[in-house]
């Protein structure tokens, strides 16, 4: 064991993808430096107490830097000897933090050690990342040959976000979630992934556009039931590989909308709106049925069964609306644009997106950014942090930090692919969606296009727990990554 | 492992998403930082710190041009709160007269995001409010002391004499309601609180003027916003000219002193109000500047309710006052001539009735009748003219003739005075009674009461001060106001046209002389002024709050009234008591500015008897 260590260790360094580490690094850089610009201030009588986020910053770099230096030296295959029982106690400190931490702000996700303060939630990522990919690189193990292999999946998926639900850390359980894209890629039915888009979509455009009504009914219900025309009519062709079936479906949809609208419109008549249009995509269900009865293409179905799930969901939204806890619903509000409250749920987005509006083409210069500097955005050192980058830097920077995380991402699947084992592979895509996930609610968040979820932009946000999880992550993957060829 | 390469493709609809969403993030950021200007606009305006430049108040004088109302400055402390370093808080709490614990309440109370939701810690915070021009004048010396601490100058209503708090009004700080209801209003703005500081206020105000500076990222103000070129001064507010001649009102009130009621003056010919007195009054003083508050609840409980404007809003049975207007519907109804009689055997007696009256000749006719204040002459009139079903079909719809006259004499509704708070008093009208005796189950004799100004009937005193103006000008009125003049402008539409009742002017002349013969033989006597033909009508209306209420409506001269006066004095008795001495006083003072030694004695009675009051006052 001794032995074949010392072999590898030259080869550690020789095989690491450097690429990912620059940018691991230009992003750091470019974080501490937008922590500097986002905390300073100028009075120089309280330079010394707000200068402590950069200068903290700086602090947990290093320790990250030497942290990714110790994970590279450690053997590749402890990470996945040791991923269950590491797992098993991250799980174990999730569920005493809460009866071990203080209260900060409603939620009960910090550890105190000794001077510092740390998230367990943002370590047990990595465990659960650890976790599934040992459970995918089990001896034959078939995602889709077993329905207990879902329940196996689910389960480390699972546990962890219902622990960090107990702390009150909403925005860090979501990103759990993400790990669905994990399951996806080793075979989970595209249906799943396509139907909670759906589900958003649908939900967004029928809470969304309720005001304006079209042939009877609001423009929002009109606009999904036409979607499921759509989509009813593509899965067709998708499953049956046939045009004679989506050519009928199409024509006759088609048709009925032409004359709907025409009722409607010219000859000035009240239709009643939502029984025609079920009426008319019932038809075409009933039309399918018989299509998939008579040629036993059974798969056929599935479209009907979207029909009535993505109809069945529309109805169910507003109702589903209401059980949301009222903040979270004027989030939800505000964002999609219906409500314009601005001084409460809006302030933190209109004032970023006044921040990062003002920024312009090349931004306002480093340190000059007067929205950031005044607080008017808070939390801009850590989830905000973005909004100095576009007040300071720019189009030109936001675009760069957008650009980098594309790099990323794509260069972390890029590695995912070239895993020549199954425990790579799932841990690299692990890692993969964690960013996705960051960078899509994040910066969504901070441009007004998601509700507001409080979790950090990763490598950039303030906070030492933030940048060792993540730091971890992607170092153990570089680590295991480094070791590729080992197999070849 | 080719289970492996099934799913690989996989990877670009992974890679292919996250490729969407960054493309959707790009184009929304191009539209941000480069489509919309909208964004850079509101950021320049969070940079630049737009101070509010306060205009000064309009002033007020009274009718003769006496000063009433002035401005003088006050200072609120104020300070940005992150610059504030801590600070010897005994040396600061002794140089502005304020307990170490009333400071640390004004600043709980100023961080407090429910009292004050504006509060930032980078911003100017207002922390404690008109300080006097002494304490100013310590701690502006102090202040280097106390950094992040500054001064802002405000302005606070003073009063030249200790009278008329009702008309005038004050100020007090704008509510939340205010703000959201006009958007002239910023927290911590003043506005007008009662009287015509209230009705007044878009004239008084002003328009606020802005000076726009500039702040750097360190939120340090760098100077004026290119050297004040888009700065905006302030207008002053508009001065006002009172109606009102407060020496008259000076004397009013003292005439009125340990009395509870009301004396209204009005020009008969213009409608301005020459004084208007509720009694108890208070010192408009008391509720200026920081113990406005404390005065305001201590006002608020005194007995008498001195704050209650008895004038405007209280609303009192007008007793014998109201004679004169069933005298003018009966003539106008034809229900009377001028030679009409009625009995009087010491009252009206009829169908098991009996309203009582004093000895005086019967039968006899209207003017007499209104010389002698007969009870009787009016219930005849009022049962004649309310059970005369061959003219009018019914009782009630002969009542709502009657209602509709007395409306168009400013009875029943506001007359529409430009001060706040004005009642409408009560006039009750046909479906009144139907609901409360039941339809056709009433008749004149059931509400007979209301013809001598009893029973159901409530007026206020600005409404008997306009009947007697009304009848002064023998047919006519203007809507009664307090303000003669606003400076630069008109006077607000429709508060100077004549307004005429739907009497014919030829009845006011019968009503007039019955006046006029009350005070030089029958109940008025005591109204009559040396050289001076007075009219006048004396009031006396029962009560269920003890003692008689004692009133009084005139005017005077008689062939050309400069004043017609009403006087209404809680539980004071007959008429002649108290509201005839101190309503022919009035107007001897004005008209004559001084009081004729023969009536010197009155002036002492009435300056020095004061009415007990054993119950709390009414407020009806």
């Amino acid at each position: 064991m001794l032995q074949r260590h010392n072999e590898n260790r030259p080869s550690v360094f020789a095989h690491l993808d450097w690429t990912t580490v620059i940018i691991y690094l230009l992003m750091v850089i470019a974080g501490v430096i937008s922590i500097y610009a986002a905390s300073y201030d100028f009075d120089e009588a309280s330079m010394l107490s707000f200068d402590e986020f950069s200068g903290k910053q700086v602090r947990w770099i290093g320790l990250a830097l030497m942290l990714g230096f110790f994970v590279l030296l450690i053997d590749y295959r402890v990470y996945e000897t040791y991923a269950y029982p590491v797992y098993l106690i991250m799980l174990v400190v999730l569920l005493v933090t809460p009866f071990l931490a203080h209260d900060i702000k409603g939620s009960r996700s910090w550890l105190t050690i000794g001077s510092m303060s740390l998230q367990p939630a943002e370590f047990a990522k990595c465990a659960t990342a650890l976790a599934l990919a040992k459970l995918f690189s089990g001896y034959n193990f078939v995602l889709n040959a077993k329905p207990v292999n879902y329940v196996k999946a689910l389960a480390i998926i699972l546990l962890p976000v219902l622990l960090i639900l107990l702390q009150n850390e909403t925005g860090s359980a979501l990103v759990y979630l993400s790990l669905f894209f994990v399951l996806y890629r080793e075979g989970m039915s595209g249906l799943i992934l396509f139907g909670a888009l759906m589900a958003v979509v649908i939900f967004v455009v029928a809470v969304k556009f309720t005001d304006v009504m079209f042939l009877g009914i609001p423009e929002g219900e009109f606009a999904v039931l036409v979607l499921v025309m759509l989509i009813v009519t593509g899965m067709s062709f998708i499953y049956q590989r046939r045009f004679e079936l989506p050519r009928n479906l199409f024509v006759w949809f088609g048709t009925m909308m032409l004359a709907g609208w025409l009722l409607a419109g010219p000859c000035a008549i009240a239709i009643p709106g939502r029984a025609w249009m079920l009426g008319t995509i019932g038809i075409g269900c009933v039309y399918i049925v018989i299509e998939a009865l008579k040629h036993h293409i059974y798969k056929l179905l599935i479209p009907v069964g979207a029909a009535i799930f993505c109809i069945g969901f529309m109805f169910s939204v507003n109702f589903a609306f209401q059980k949301l806890q009222p903040h979270q619903q004027l989030r939800i509000l505000v964002v999609l644009g219906i409500e314009d409250d601005l001084r409460g749920a809006g302030y933190n987005v209109n004032q970023s997106k006044i921040a990062i509006g003002s920024g312009g083409l090349t931004g306002k210069g480093f340190l000059n950014g007067t929205q950031t500097k005044l607080k008017y955005v808070p939390e801009q050192h850590t989830d905000f942090i973005f909004c100095t980058i576009g007040e300071e830097e720019g189009f030109l920077g936001s675009i760069a930090v957008v650009g980098l995380y594309m790099a990323l991402i794509l260069k972390v699947i890029a590695i995912a692919e070239r895993q020549p084992r199954p425990f790579g592979r799932v841990y690299a895509y692990c890692v993969a969606s964690y960013f996705i996930f960051h960078f899509c609610i994040n910066i969504g968040m901070v441009i007004g296009l998601c509700p507001v979820i409080g979790i950090p932009l990763p490598f950039f946000s303030y906070g030492g727990s933030s940048l060792w999880g993540f730091t971890l992550l992607l170092f153990i993957l570089l680590r295991i990554d480094a070791a590729r060829k080992s197999y070849s | 492992m080719r289970k492996d390469y099934k799913f690989e493709k996989r990877k670009y609809i992974i890679g292919g998403f996250i490729l969407v969403i960054a493309l959707i993030y790009a184009v929304r950021l191009f539209d941000l930082q480069l489509n919309d200007e909208r964004y850079k606009q509101s950021a320049d305006s969070n940079a630049f710190l737009k101070k509010t430049v306060f205009p000064s108040r309009g002033l007020m004088y009274d009718r003769n041009g006496e000063l009433v109302v002035y401005n003088q400055p006050a200072y609120d402390v104020m300070l940005i709160p992150r610059d504030v370093q801590p600070f010897d808080t005994a040396d600061f709490c002794e140089t502005i007269h304020i307990t170490p614990a009333q400071l640390r309440k004004r600043f709980e109370d100023m961080r407090d995001k429910r009292l004050n939701p504006g509060y930032s810690s980078y911003t100017p915070q207002r922390l404690i409010t008109q300080l006097s021009s002494q304490d100013y004048g310590r701690l502006q010396e102090k202040l280097y002391r106390f950094p992040g601490f500054f001064i802002q100058k405000r302005i606070l209503r003073q009063y030249n004499y200790a009278t008329a708090a009702n008309v005038l009004g004050n100020l007090r700080e704008v509510s939340s309601d205010d703000i959201d209801r006009d958007d002239y209003y910023a927290r911590g703005d003043y506005t007008g609180d009662l009287g015509v500081e209230r009705s007044y206020e878009p004239y008084l105000r002003g328009v606020k003027g802005v000076e726009i500076l500039i702040r750097d990222a360190r939120g340090r103000i760098q100077g004026r916003y290119e050297n004040g070129a888009h700065d905006i001064a302030p207008i002053s507010g508009r001065d006002l000219k009172l109606s009102l001649d407060i020496k008259l009102q000076q004397y009013a009130e003292s005439l009125m002193a340990g009395k509870r009621g009301a004396v209204v003056a009005i020009e008969p010919k213009t409608g301005e109000i020459l004084c208007l007195v509720s009694s108890p009054g208070y010192d408009p003083r008391l509720l200026v500047g920081r113990p406005r508050g404390e005065n305001y609840k201590k006002l608020e409980q005194v007995e008498g309710l001195p704050l209650f404007d008895r004038a405007l809003s209280g609303r009192y049975p007008p007793g014998s006052t109201f004679k004169p207007t069933q005298g003018l519907i009966l003539l106008q109804e034809g229900i009377i001539t001028t030679s009409t009689t009625y009995p009087c055997f010491h009252g009206y007696v009829n169908g098991g009735l009996r309203v009582g009256c004093h000895a005086h000749g019967s039968p006899l006719p209207l003017k007499p009748a209104l010389q002698t204040s007969c009870n009787a002459y009016f219930c005849w009139g009022f049962k004649n003219m309310i059970d005369r079903r061959s003219k009018y079909g019914s009782p009630a719809n002969a009542l709502e003739v009657w209602k509709n006259h007395l409306v168009s004499m400013g009875y029943g509704y506001p007359l529409g005075v430009d001060l706040p708070h004005e009642n409408r008093g009560f006039l009750p009208n046909s479906k009144f009674y139907s609901k409360y005796y039941g339809e056709g189950h009433w008749s004149a004799n059931t509400i007979i009461s209301v013809s001598i100004g009893q029973g159901e009937i409530l007026a206020t005193p600005l409404q008997i001060a306009n009947l007697a103006a009304t009848i002064a000008n023998r047919g006519w009125f203007i809507t009664p106001h307090a303000v003669k003049e606003i400076q630069d402008t008109v006077m607000p539409d429709g508060l100077l046209e004549r307004r005429r009742p739907t009497i014919d002017e030829k009845w006011y002349h019968e009503v007039a002389e019955g006046m006029r013969m009350a005070v030089t033989g029958g109940t008025c006597r005591r109204a009559a002024i040396p050289g001076i033909d007075v009219a006048g009508k004396t009031g006396t209306a029962q009560n269920p709050h003890g003692k008689d209420h004692s009133a009084f409506m005139g005017f005077a001269p008689y062939d050309d009234p400069k004043i017609a006066v009403a006087v209404y004095v809680e539980n004071g008795g007959f008429g002649a008591v108290f509201g005839v001495p101190i309503g022919s006083l009035v107007m001897e003072k004005y008209l004559t500015d001084s009081i004729a030694p023969s009536r010197k004695y009155m002036e002492d009675q009435m300056l020095n008897t004061p009415v007990f009051y054993a119950s709390k006052t009414q407020r009806k």
